[in-house]
């Protein structure tokens, strides 16, 4: 209101009058005097995010490899047809989506599972959920070298077992066609207790008395779940879903770790493995590059959707 | 009142022959669960406390006979990785510590204090937990290699230092690279506690005329102690056991600044095959840090996963 009266005094000089009081109320918001808090994570995180993916783009778009630095003078989208038109991407995609499908279909079947088996009032229950999660607190590399040992053709447990029960000894990871499987087999065992945690916090947030309105109406116990409990447990499940996906686009120390070298076992070659052999062992980095952009764009796609629907819940 | 005698009476009755069914059923099944969970880590630390000979003619599972067991695995593993815990450390602790103080100012700033348009921002953040690391290696080491190669430039610095060795300048963009990508999942972690406190604790103090910066040091940050151990848990749990971008910027595991994680899948490997007895060893000795700090926290592990993700 002051300025607005100064302003109409005097013309001329009111305008300054008001484009400072602006620039005074600007510089004492809210927005600027809390931009030192945000601000300096933002930048940083903001370079080594999004510079890093605009950077990993740039030399996509050239010819880089081996030790001469790239030449951004001729740009063109040759290594992303290079990538397309090769039988070992798409092999890697393919079992990418295999991985991706499998390990969160199954890791949420079982987690949600074991949160309600812990929720039916079972004695010692938050220990038993420290045991169910203890994996997930292992390093990837950690717990590779462990299947490892399980996987072992000759004094692996898994074998032992299958071997007490009369059957011959399996290849886990040695035979093409069933190593994809066994991995996910050992992921799925890591992440599992994950999905349990989240399923469990999201069951403890229900009413009680729902259930109890569904016993009263005659409901069985599977149907009360299955009707009722579990489609409540939506956002758990989207949530969880996201991160499973995710990890699944991007699972290399797992796969790196169990042999120890840049290819994983025959048969589980996913595009994160394939990545970074092409960088760091074959030095095609823009080719590896590309594969990079590729796979950064299967993880939008997951993340995008989900962002938006958090967003429309307002729950963002 | 009165109504609730019989039924209490009728579900105690209920209970007790659901007991003999179901209740045996499920606590079967969550100790077959518990078995299956278990069952890899027990194998390993079994294995690592056997002889090769013993290895080779027990079978997994079972502990050690007074012949068959020794320490040797432990100690040649222990003498492998005792440097690298070192580096670890020195690498994750100043890391978390980073990560996590600017994921609690970026979380304030952009939680507690209001302002238009911040939600473009949270998204930005929240787009940096969810991004595949793939997607900036090739820049990453061409970033810390040719451009800008820190670890060169510290190295004097580093030589003239007590404690450490030159070596260890390597580590520092490591260190620095887990700081940057650390802060979008600190910054979320401390966002969901922040939005949990009620806003009338900022508001009351700013009409007392209390500074941005004064409500945060004297309201938010004591008010955060728990969220800072919930994030601080994991935080060093996911820095530690991280082998991605060790792998991207550390030149190989016979390196003397190469971490944990780094060495661990080349311990007890040869020509002939695996020495699963000291590489199950060192898997353990790996993930003893973690281990200790997961079992002394592991609420506070449980809920950085639940409100932050895997």
């Amino acid at each position: 209101m002051d300025t607005h009266e100064t302003a109409e005094a005097t013309q001329t000089s009111g305008e300054e009058v008001e484009w400072e009081t602006k620039l005074r109320y600007f510089l004492n918001s809210d927005f600027v005097r809390s931009s030192p808090y945000w601000g300096i994570p933002f930048l940083i995180m903001g370079i080594a995010v999004y510079g890093g993916m605009g950077f990993n783009i740039a030399i996509s778009l050239t010819d880089a490899r081996g030790l001469t630095p790239p030449d951004y003078s001729n740009l063109d989208l040759e290594m992303y047809t290079q990538v397309l038109g090769n039988d070992a991407f798409l092999q890697a995609t393919q079992n990418n989506l295999v991985l991706l499908v499998t390990f969160t279909t199954v890791c949420l079947l079982l987690g949600m599972f074991l949160a309600i088996l812990l929720d039916q009032g079972i004695r010692y229950d938050d220990k038993v959920q420290t045991i169910y999660l203890l994996p997930m607190s292992l390093s990837f590399v950690v717990t590779a070298q462990m299947w490892l040992w399980m996987f072992n053709n000759n004094n692996g447990l898994l074998n032992i077992i299958v071997t007490t029960f009369g059957f011959q000894p399996v290849d886990w990871i040695g035979d093409p066609s069933i190593a994809l499987g066994s991995i996910i087999f050992a992921l799925i065992w890591q992440f599992s207790g994950y999905t349990m945690v989240v399923y469990l916090a999201g069951l403890r947030s229900l009413p009680d008395d729902q259930f109890e309105a569904a016993r009263v109406d005659g409901a069985s116990t599977v149907k009360t779940y299955l009707r009722i409990i579990i489609p409540q447990l939506k956002e758990s499940s989207v949530s969880a879903a996201v991160v499973l996906m995710v990890f699944a686009l991007k699972a290399f120390t797992f796969l790196y770790a169990l042999t120890g070298r840049y290819r994983p076992p025959n048969g589980t070659d996913i595009l994160a493995t394939l990545m970074v052999r092409q960088a760091f062992k074959f030095g095609k980095w823009a080719y590896a590059a590309s594969i990079a952009t590729y796979l950064m764009v299967l993880a939008l796609g997951v993340i995008a959707p989900y962002l938006y629907y958090q967003y429309r819940q307002g729950s963002l | 009142m009165s109504q609730s005698t019989p039924d209490t009476n009728y579900d105690v009755a209920s209970l007790v022959e659901e007991f003999n069914l179901a209740r045996i059923g499920q606590y079967v099944l969550v100790i077959i669960f518990i078995a299956f969970f278990l069952a890899p880590l027990e194998t390993g630390i079994m294995t690592a406390l056997k002889t090769n000979e013993a290895v080779a003619r027990t079978i997994p599972l079972a502990p050690p006979t007074s012949e068959g067991f020794t320490w040797d695995n432990l100690q040649f593993a222990f003498d492998r990785l005792s440097d690298a815990f070192f580096n670890s450390l020195f690498m994750a602790i100043p890391a978390t510590i980073g990560s996590v103080l600017f994921g609690s100012m970026a979380a304030y700033g952009l939680t507690m204090v209001r302002w238009r348009g911040q939600m473009a921002f949270l998204v930005l953040f929240l787009i940096g937990i969810f991004l595949p690391y793939q997607a900036v290696l090739v820049p990453l080491a061409r970033f810390w290699n040719n451009i800008f190669p820190l670890a060169t430039m510290l190295e004097p610095t580093f030589e003239a230092l007590p404690i450490v060795q030159d070596f260890h300048s390597n580590l520092v963009p490591l260190l620095i690279t887990h700081i940057a990508y650390g802060i979008p999942i600190c910054t979320i972690l401390f966002r969901s506690y922040y939005q949990s406190l009620p806003s009338s604790l900022v508001e009351a103090a700013k009409i007392d005329g209390a500074s941005i910066s004064k409500i945060y040091r004297r309201i938010v940050l004591p008010i955060s102690k728990p969220m800072f151990g919930v994030v601080f848990i994991y935080q060093f749990t996911q820095i530690y056991n991280e082998f991605l971008f060790a792998f991207t910027l550390i030149t190989g595991a016979d390196t003397p600044e190469a971490v944990v994680t780094l060495i661990l899948p080349a311990v007890g490997a040869s020509t002939s095959g695996i020495d699963f007895g000291v590489r199950m060893s060192a898997a353990f000795l790996a993930a003893i840090p973690t281990l200790i700090i997961y079992v002394a926290f592991a609420e506070q592990f449980a809920k950085g996963l639940r409100t932050g993700g895997g």
